[in-house]
């Protein structure tokens, strides 16, 4: 029981992970890029295409001794990700400002550099929670199913609450530092978990 | 998966706007562009442009009789930035709306140079179309965004005389460009006693902030309210009203076939600095302008 809840956590929490970084992401490459809406839509093309990858990725990895602590490390390993964002954004930003002249490309590749890694990580998660799920085989639509809800309503909160409250009351990094650090706590609170209830 | 989806459709939905039936007057033209529905109409004598369906949402208008006078009042006042700075050479205008400004300015001064940018090519075209807008021979209208525009410019060390920041709508603010780094970005290509005139807002808590934003990187600032809040402020510090009065009475024989009148505008020259102890300054870091505008 206490295996499954803290899956399906760590599946909703990467999905709000993923959905506050996509809304910061835009606020943090309008001061060189602009609000145009072609930084939207390189923004979102970036985040799709990583969780395409991610998607793949975790599907691989599911292959080999799946194991909730496993699911937890590559939730530390998204947060870990997510550093440079916080350590260099700005600079590394301001460097392809100068050199790239076409903010519809500048934006493209600031928001690769930046957001691909962390979020294709995110995006293995759930198809490695879906193996972790599932026990038996006529259930295992049930099993994305619930997997898939607790992702997207983790993707609408961490929509909704970034967008209305927290950039209200934080600065974008601390908000970003805030969301790795919950990353790392949940991930950690699965490293107990090495042989999780599955079956090979 | 599909909520990515699900969030860029309603992001392109918002972007979109949605559609909406002009209210009242003769409708000239309504187009959707990529960030709002542009609705132009006549009433009263006046041909407006209007972003989105609600009335206050006139974004410029022209006088049918008189095509070159200031309609809007938050023009007259930002035209009152030239009492600051009486002759500039080098102008840039972010945000075009109608072209009011920018059409006065090439009357004035003629072989004056200007940079207008603006974000919505639509927007210039209905300037074009409806409003007479009409380039001068040294006049360049960019299409993009500001913030881009002006680090650009600062990069290549171009400096303006005059800068006229009209870029928020009624009810949307690009937050990017009520940033304490931007406005640090704008008097970086500013010329020594260069002037700055934004069409700022007047009610909701942003008021404060902006406040604040605005005097930690210039200082002082006049602060010309009545409906908008129009803040003009100059590097170098700012003109004492003896000489704001000088050169707004040198101007006023020039200004008259515009609208402007120093009997109106000088009174509401007031150098503000009343904000409660502890107002957060707007930073890229920190920038929830729509929200705190919409309480």
């Amino acid at each position: 029981m206490i295996v499954r809840v803290l899956i399906l956590a760590i599946a909703a929490w990467a999905g709000f992970f993923v959905m506050s970084i996509e809304l910061l992401s835009g606020r943090i490459l309008a001061p060189n890029f602009g609000n145009s809406i072609y930084v939207w839509g390189g923004v979102i093309t970036v985040f799709m295409l990583a969780l395409a990858v991610g998607y793949l990725l975790g599907g691989q990895l599911s292959l080999r001794h799946p194991s909730l602590r496993r699911l937890g490390l590559l939730l530390i390993a998204s947060a870990v990700a997510t550093v440079p964002v916080v350590a260099f954004g700005t600079p590394m930003l301001d460097w392809i400002f100068n050199r790239v002249e076409d903010p519809r490309y500048g934006s493209l590749l600031g928001a690769s550099l930046l957001f691909f890694v962390p979020t294709a990580v995110a995006g293995t998660i759930s198809p490695y929670a879906v193996r972790l799920l599932v026990t038996r085989l006529h259930a295992s639509g049930r099993a994305a199913g619930a997997l898939y809800f607790v992702s997207t309503f983790g993707s609408a909160a961490g929509t909704l609450i970034t967008s209305f409250h927290l950039v209200l009351l934080y600065e974008i990094d601390q908000i970003l530092l805030g969301l790795m650090t919950t990353s790392v706590i949940i991930g950690l609170l699965a490293t107990p978990f090495g042989r999780a209830a599955v079956e090979s | 998966m599909s909520r990515k989806n699900a969030f860029a459709a309603s992001l392109v939905i918002a972007l979109l706007g949605c559609g909406g039936a002009p209210v009242g007057a003769s409708v000239l033209h309504t187009e959707r562009s990529l960030y709002r529905d542009i609705v132009v109409y006549e009433e009263d004598g006046l041909r407006c442009m209007r972003f989105g369906k609600q009335v206050s949402g006139r974004q410029s208008c022209q006088s049918l009789r008189e095509p070159q006078r200031l309609v809007l009042e938050y023009t007259r006042m930002m035209a009152g930035a030239l009492y600051m700075n009486p002759a500039p050479a080098r102008v840039l205008v972010i945000g075009l709306g109608g072209g009011s400004l920018p059409s006065m300015l090439q009357r004035l001064y003629p072989g004056i140079a200007i940079d207008i940018v603006e974000i919505d090519p639509a927007v210039v075209r209905v300037a074009r179309r409806f409003f007479g807008f009409t380039p001068g021979p040294r006049t360049r209208v960019h299409t993009q965004d500001g913030r881009v525009f002006v680090k650009r410019m600062a990069r290549q060390g171009v400096k303006y005389d005059l800068v006229l920041l009209d870029a928020f709508d009624h009810e949307y603010i690009p937050e990017h460009l009520l940033t304490q780094e931007f406005l640090q970005e704008l008097r970086g290509v500013l010329t020594p006693g260069g002037v700055l005139a934004a069409n700022t807002f007047s009610g909701s808590r942003l008021y404060d902030h902006e406040s604040v934003t605005y005097y930690s990187v210039f200082g002082d600032f006049y602060g010309l309210r009545s409906g908008n809040r129009v803040i003009l402020t100059r590097v170098g510090g700012l003109p004492a009203l003896d000489e704001i009065e000088r050169n707004a009475a040198e101007l006023d024989a020039r200004l008259k076939a515009f609208g402007v009148d120093s009997e109106v505008l000088l009174p509401l020259f007031r150098i503000e600095r009343s904000w409660p102890e502890g107002t957060r300054v707007l930073t890229d870091q920190y920038s929830p302008s729509n929200l705190l505008n919409g309480r």
